[in-house]
């Protein structure tokens, strides 16, 4: 399968592929790692006249500063599989990395790129949702951030204007004792996920400070589940609220039947899952 | 758009549209038919080749990508001639029935081995989780890759005993 006919760009700094992505606009696909780009490239769902290959610019490091874990877009899922840092400290990152689509993809796709995709079957999109990550946007008109709850839009749809690129991932260090952990689902390595859900819990003296439940590949894009979190806000974990957040989940989810299961055995799955993950969650919160 | 890509050691130039698949440049401009195509959607691995020493799959990078980088293939596990240990291996542990998915399970085993010289069976099992054994032979596939890894431990042992005494 080819691709149709592109013009192939390969800036040597971030300055100049903003420069490129004024001039060419819509018309322009930028290429970090290439593994969702290239595939619809090559089905023609996508037929940009003009590719801008970003992926050999330095903006790959992953760094633990002050309050936050800061992840350049360009970090391939190997290198956020393989960090001590994220191993030590943020478990949704480190159980969901080694989860993405396959050993060979991950060597190659990205995590801007993941997220710039936002395909609700992406698994980067609902990890940040549950940590509260914010995004860091670039272009030759300037700098700005936006949380990943303003930044993922709709299905292949982001907040990004066409001249912009996602340069960096922020993640707020977690305060107090912390767990996490990202379940999911799928029929085999490598497939979309049935249904993934990434589940994040600070507590601060015994009590809920804060919960992060999002849910992969239920509705039309990564779906953070507000009411459940909501309602663990400040309360005392244990079981019956745990069943209370995994029901409000699941009533949050708007899962499709397809191959990989009904409507209502993907609803029930997001319900187990988010009280299977919160379990666990607590359990490692309370090991830390 | 002309590239240079070193293949197998060596550089290699082409002059071609910016379209063109890693996989195609590799076997129609270079003509190294090694790197075979399966599915071309991102999902067999049959393409894998190394860049810059980590497996991809080629049929999921354009050709013009790897301009002034490194691309390994299987034609480049030999050595002076000589199979590398993952070849005489998968010979020897009847690693492969109808070949297909050789290329890459043997690139991507070597990669292994390399970090990891004694894999466990799930070890093994998860590095090639993201090829296809189509013949589902994996049970020699994995048991090739871990025989590999011993007798390369053992030719290194023999160099270092060989150098002591």
């Amino acid at each position: 399968m080819l691709p149709s006919r592109f013009e192939y760009h390969r800036p040597e700094s971030l300055e100049e592929a903003f420069q490129l992505l004024s001039q060419y606009g819509d018309e322009a696909k930028v290429l970090a790692g290439g593994q969702s780009l290239i595939p619809v490239m090559k089905l023609r769902l996508a037929t940009p006249g003009h590719i801008i290959d970003i992926s050999r610019l330095s903006l790959d490091e992953i760094a633990e500063s002050g309050d936050a874990l800061t992840v350049g877009a360009l970090a391939r899922h190997r290198d956020l599989e393989r960090s001590d840092v994220i191993k030590a400290g943020y478990p949704v990152m480190a159980t969901a990395a080694p989860l993405i689509s396959d050993p060979v993809v991950r060597n190659l796709g990205t995590i801007g790129g993941s997220l710039c995709h936002a395909d609700p079957a992406g698994d980067w999109g609902s990890v940040m949702l549950a940590l509260g990550a914010r995004v860091v946007i670039g272009s030759a008109r300037g700098e700005r951030e936006l949380p990943v709850s303003e930044f993922l839009v709709d299905t292949f749809t982001t907040a990004l204007e066409p001249d912009e690129i996602l340069t960096q991932v922020k993640v707020p260090k977690p305060s107090g004792s912390s767990g996490g952990t990202y379940l999911k689902m799928e029929r085999k390595v490598g497939d979309f996920a049935t249904v993934a859900t990434a589940v994040h819990l600070s507590l601060s003296n015994g009590t809920v400070d804060r919960a992060g439940i999002a849910l992969t590949a239920v509705g039309s894009k990564n779906i953070e589940a507000t009411d459940a979190e909501a309602s663990l806000a400040g309360s005392e974990p244990s079981e019956e609220a745990f069943a209370e957040a995994g029901r409000l989940a699941a009533e949050a989810s708007s899962p499709v039947s397809d191959v990989r299961g009904s409507e209502a055995y993907k609803r029930h799955v997001v319900d187990v899952y988010v009280r299977r993950g919160l379990t666990r969650a607590l359990e490692s919160a309370r090991a830390a | 758009m002309e590239i240079t890509v070193k293949v197998n050691g060596a550089d290699r130039t082409a002059d071609v549209e910016p379209r063109l698949l890693l996989s195609h440049l590799i076997r129609e401009e270079f003509g190294l038919t090694g790197t075979h195509m399966g599915c071309d959607t991102t999902s067999c691995g049959a393409c894998t080749v190394l860049l810059d020493g980590r497996p991809v799959k080629s049929c999921t990078v354009f050709g013009v990508q790897a301009d002034g980088r490194e691309v390994r293939t299987v034609e480049g596990l030999l050595q002076d001639g000589q199979l590398h240990p993952i070849q005489a291996a998968f010979k020897e542990e009847h690693g492969l029935q109808c070949g297909f998915c050789t290329p890459g399970m043997m690139l991507t085993g070597s990669v292994l081995l390399a970090e990891n010289p004694s894999p466990t069976d799930e070890e093994v099992r998860w590095a090639i989780s993201g090829q296809i054994c189509r013949c589902t032979g994996y049970m020699n596939i994995v048991n090739a890759i871990q025989a590999a890894g011993k007798a390369m431990s053992e030719t290194t042992e023999d160099a270092a005993a060989s150098v002591a005494s």
